[in-house]
């Protein structure tokens, strides 16, 4: 982008607005030229209508003319995911990731408020909760994943904001449960406990701000000298990005953060505020007095029931098998995968999302109009890792580890910057829902 | 990054402010703008009496502008962390600055008339 019109701008705050918004489209791209809407008569069902799905059908619906084009999901209501974080910090109120699921969905497609109860790639058909059964020409699978809390032997979900228990990621209500848990926690202080699964997960940037943001309202709050701050990690590394590893470790080092490695949590005893952790040397106990679950994340069963998982990897977490560059189904050339449910090395982020759309949207539509699709995702991931209330860093990477810049020379991805921040606390919102309206 | 749309950007200010508030914006000021143009047309000359004030006002809007900035943003200005933080903000603070500059000269035309 360019700032250069802005001391010149005569237009007052709305230069200002123009200038970040600059920065905005140019950090999250745009949708292909537009062509003339494709003529089809094809069925095309949509699993989930979250970011992903919500999204492919605005734009589908925008491409093609004559489709019969159905969404299935059973949650009325939509999260915007990435507010979470923010809710769980207290800067956002629970209602601020919540709107309507039908809100987002274009006019003239069959929306089904229902679960997909069983899907059946051979015979080409989606059986609903409800009994619905869908036969379908193309399949976008976008139902996200699930969150294993089963997993953790202990936890249930009902005790999420007593006795320092907290569960960012179990929805916006829970986020801001586990705030009032953190703000109570902060005022006398005491030993906080993060974790992240052994699992792929959404966001594997969002339990180490958590860890960031509670260090930081502990300091606000005075309380920071007579607290503990403990992050444990499954494996050796912090993160999956070598390069974001070796600065997450400066980070943890200065903020104090007690690292432990190889810990796996398994139980939690809520009354008694004990985490137990598998490690290498046989289980550990953690006493806690704030913590935030993240549990193992998998494919729903639904779809790991399909057959449309992959065989022989991630057996435990059941991804579905999409070539990682086309996002098209390996053994059913009609099914497409957008977002967390895809079976490929990096893009668990509603910002990769962004990038699955154009390529889904080229292959489907082109396939349709008797050409071949070009488009191709490069595992573009991004993650804006908030390091305390005012300033994060904006990490975006590729499949092969490149850090991605979007704002080269002007916002360095290693930097902790208010820019930053202001992506994350001002602008993704609003690209989320332009992204969910087909419109970014 | 792919190739620029003017779109997205509106897309994407029509969902941050709410369709109906972002264009009352974008008319607001088409609005200063144009009255800015025509009074300057009418006078077919700046006014240096309401040009000291309106430069006078401009510290107003400079810190009016950063204020509410950091205030609707949860930061502080010990947030700023590298040198765009620091352009970011003196951008916003000329933006303030020259956004009230332009609003007092136009209201000191528009309603003082052409000699005051
Ligand atoms: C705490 C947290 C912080 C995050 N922070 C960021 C961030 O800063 N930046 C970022 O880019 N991303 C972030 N993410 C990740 C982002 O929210 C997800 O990657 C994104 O929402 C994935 O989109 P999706 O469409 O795959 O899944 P979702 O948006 O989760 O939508 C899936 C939909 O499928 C539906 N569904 C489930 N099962 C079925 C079924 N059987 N049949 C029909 N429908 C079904 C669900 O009801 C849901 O509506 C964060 C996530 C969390 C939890």
């Amino acid at each position: 982008m360019n700032f250069s019109h802005l001391p010149t701008s005569r237009r007052a705050f709305l230069g200002m607005a123009a200038g970040s918004g600059l920065a905005l489209a140019a950090g999250t791209g745009s949708t292909p030229v537009q062509a003339a809407k494709t003529q089809t008569s094809a069925k095309i069902v949509i699993l989930g209508a979250g970011a992903g799905g919500a999204s492919i059908a605005n734009r589908l619906v925008d491409r093609l003319q004559g489709a019969h084009i159905t969404i299935v999901d059973g949650r009325p209501q939509h999260w915007y995911q990435p507010g979470f974080t923010l809710i769980a910090a207290g800067l956002k109120p629970a209602g601020y990731s919540i709107s309507s699921t039908e809100q987002w969905l274009p006019s003239g497609i069959n929306y089904i408020n229902e679960y997909a109860a069983e899907v059946d790639p051979d015979a080409q058909r989606v059986t609903t909760t409800g009994g619905t059964r869908l036969e379908y020409d193309y399949l976008i699978v976008a139902t996200g994943l699930v969150l294993d809390w089963d997993a953790i032997d202990g936890f249930s979900l009902d005790q999420v904001g007593q006795n320092g228990l907290g569960a960012v990621y179990a929805g916006p209500e829970y986020a801001a449960t586990t705030w009032r848990a953190l703000d109570d926690f902060a005022s006398r202080g005491g030993r906080a406990v993060f974790m992240r699964p052994t699992t792929d997960m959404k966001c594997a940037g969002a339990p180490i701000k958590y860890t960031f943001l509670t260090d930081d309202h502990l300091r606000r709050k005075g309380t920071r000298d007579a607290s503990e701050v403990v992050y444990t990690t499954p494996g050796q590394a912090l993160f999956s990005v070598p390069i974001v590893t070796e600065k997450l470790e400066l980070i943890m080092r200065r903020q104090e953060v007690d690292v432990r490695r190889h810990h796996v949590l398994k139980a939690i005893d809520t009354s008694a505020r004990i985490a137990t952790f598998a490690t290498p040397e046989g289980d550990v106990t953690l006493e806690y007095d704030f913590t935030n679950v993240v549990p193992p994340q998998r494919a729903p069963q639904v779809i790991r029931d399909s057959g449309l998982s992959w065989a022989d990897r991630w057996t435990d977490q059941g991804w579905i098998e999409v070539d990682m560059a086309t996002l098209r189904h390996k053994r059913y050339p009609n099914v497409f995968g957008i977002g967390d449910i895809n079976g490929v090395p990096k893009g668990k982020t509603a910002a990769s999302v962004k990038w699955h759309l154009p390529v889904v949207e080229d292959h489907l539509v082109s396939e349709l109009g008797g050409r071949e699709g070009t488009r191709t995702f490069n595992g573009y991931t991004s993650c804006p890792l908030i390091t305390r209330v005012g300033r994060a860093m904006l990490i975006e990477f590729d499949y092969h580890d490149n850090l991605v810049r979007s704002f080269p020379g002007l916002v360095a991805p290693l930097e902790e910057l208010w820019i930053s921040w202001l992506m994350k606390e001002v602008a993704l919102k609003a690209t989320y829902n332009a992204m969910l309206r087909g419109r970014a | 990054m792919e190739e620029f749309k003017i779109s997205t950007f509106i897309a994407v200010f029509e969902e941050m402010f709410g369709v109906a508030l972002w264009w009352l914006l974008v008319a607001v000021a088409v609005v200063i703008t144009a009255a800015y143009l025509y009074v300057l047309i009418r006078d077919r000359a700046m006014s240096m009496r309401k040009f000291l004030l309106a430069q006078l006002s401009m510290p107003f809007g400079a810190i009016i502008a950063v204020l509410f900035v950091l205030h609707i943003t949860n930061s502080q200005f010990s947030d700023l962390g590298g040198p765009v933080d620091v352009i970011v903000l003196l951008g916003v603070a000329l933006l303030g600055a020259g956004g009230l500059s332009i609003l007092v000269y136009v209201a000191q035309s528009l309603f003082r008339g052409k000699q005051a």
